[in-house]
């Protein structure tokens, strides 16, 4: 079933959903992928207040192509979320609420969503020109000088992606592939 | 000799990075088609087709398919009767490469250095550029733009030559499989089996370029790739894995000799948005 969330998240919009849903996400997202990433958790380190209060967001991770003449931003899917996984848990212990992205994630990610009650989502890998149709607003909030790595502030319109890690702990990459996978001499039913 | 000018070169790399970028080939298309129509799995149905309405979408509104739009990778075939004139062949190429990323509208995903500064090189530059010498007065140009997400699940091996068939199918689809999810499946396997460390390399990604449908034309590395992509195809792991029966759209194998003591053994992962694009000048 299609569920509509919208941000900021809840705690009690993350305990309704499942791995598994259908979303449609609506309100502001921010970008992040690995420089980002890095220099946030640099800041961290440093005590240096964060470009963005962090409280109930939803990170995407995805570095967008730059916008034609008349176009909100150009395509942008998600990026693999794996190498954002030393840095996740910090992120989620200031707050951080929700991701986006592809791939799977580290045990100490996982531990962290169900200790933060937060929410990984997947859209999907290589459909950054359909993506891009519900990005209704795009502006570079912090570390411009990145490039397509910036951080941009998003406002987006029913994005399409899928609940893979719930706040339970239920993983989607785990259980799927699971109902298809075909042992020994198992016939294809 | 006929003579060419380097501009031409440079004109001609522009537009297909441009091309590559904005259009999924033909037979990519038609694979999913034919996959969308056999998937099992709703959710990996509706995926399928979420993957080919973004196709229509890019080719519409002649946007970039994937975000990523990759480092140029260009094949080169330089027929030895043709004389370049006008400059320089590879910074021609690296213009065109400029050009195409900029006036394209498409991502600069270069860094300069790859564990220093990694600061971007912000125009996409240097392509990486494979040049082969060929009969003929003609130069061949291919660009496959190559996605880091996919780029980075593939593998090298420096198997024995007494690990057999056996040990390579068993190195492939072990590959595949920890790949699960990261490279955007339906994926496209390239293997290269066979020569130096650098050449298994080299012929996988080569293998990539292949047109979807068409085999080896070894019949027994043809029936290896069909055994393959049976048994990848039994993983599970399905569109975007997330379940289902399509982890792979083809496996493509190229062989080439090796020394008495070695059977390299390459494989080079490619995403579903299997993007190159070809001229002949």
């Amino acid at each position: 079933m299609t569920k509509k969330v919208n941000t900021p998240l809840s705690d009690e919009t993350v305990e309704n959903l499942e791995a598994g849903d259908r979303v449609l996400i609506s309100g502001i997202i921010y970008t992040g992928r690995d420089a980002a990433h890095k220099r946030l958790a640099g800041m961290m380190e440093r005590g240096e207040e964060l470009p963005v209060d962090l409280k109930g967001q939803v990170i995407y991770y995805v570095g967008p192509c730059p916008a034609k003449p008349g176009q909100v931003i150009g395509s942008a899917g998600p990026t693999t979320s794996g190498r954002m996984d030393s840095f996740t848990p910090q992120l989620l212990d200031r707050g951080l609420k929700g991701m986006i992205g592809k791939g799977t994630r580290s045990k100490e990610v996982i531990d962290s969503i169900v200790k933060n009650k937060a929410v990984y989502f997947a859209a999907i890998g290589g459909a950054g020109a359909l993506l891009a149709e519900t990005i209704k607003e795009a502006e570079v909030v912090a570390f411009d000088d990145l490039g397509p790595e910036a951080v941009y502030r998003l406002r987006v319109e029913d994005f399409p992606a899928i609940v893979i890690i719930d706040c339970h702990g239920n993983n989607l990459y785990e259980t799927g592939p699971k109902n298809f996978k075909l042992a020994g001499e198992e016939k294809q039913p | 000799m006929r003579e060419i000018n380097v501009d031409l070169v440079t004109k001609t790399v522009e537009e297909l990075c441009i091309e590559a970028n904005y259009k999924l080939p033909a037979d990519v298309k038609k694979a999913l088609e034919a996959a969308a129509d056999m998937e099992e799995s709703p959710l990996g149905k509706e995926i399928l087709m979420d993957i080919l309405r973004n196709a229509e979408i890019a080719s519409k509104k002649r946007v970039p398919l994937c975000q990523d739009t990759g480092l140029a990778v260009v094949f080169l075939e330089l027929g030895q009767d043709v004389r370049l004139v006008g400059g320089d062949l590879y910074e021609a190429i690296n213009e065109g490469v400029r050009r195409g990323y900029t006036y394209g509208y498409l991502r600069k995903s270069s860094v300069d250095d790859p564990f220093l500064l990694r600061k971007n090189t912000g125009d996409n530059t240097p392509a990486v550029i494979h040049t082969t010498i060929v009969p003929g007065d003609r130069v061949k140009i291919i660009v496959a733009p190559k996605g880091g997400g996919s780029e980075n699940m593939s593998a090298l091996g420096m198997l024995k030559p007494s690990d057999g068939v056996e040990g390579i199918k068993r190195f492939v689809v072990d590959t595949v499989e920890r790949a699960g999810s990261n490279p955007c499946p339906p994926i496209i396997v390239g293997v290269g089996i066979g020569g130096t460390i650098e050449v298994a390399a080299l012929i996988a990604k080569r293998a990539l370029l292949r047109t979807l449908g068409e085999h080896n034309p070894n019949p027994d590395v043809a029936a290896l790739e069909d055994e393959m992509l049976r048994e990848i195809n039994r993983l599970g792991i399905g569109p975007q894995g997330l379940g289902g029966r399509t982890t792979a759209l083809a496996v493509n194998i190229e062989t080439h000799p090796a020394h008495i003591a070695s059977m390299p053994v390459a494989v080079n992962i490619q995403c579903h948005a299997a993007r190159h694009r070809e001229a002949v000048i």
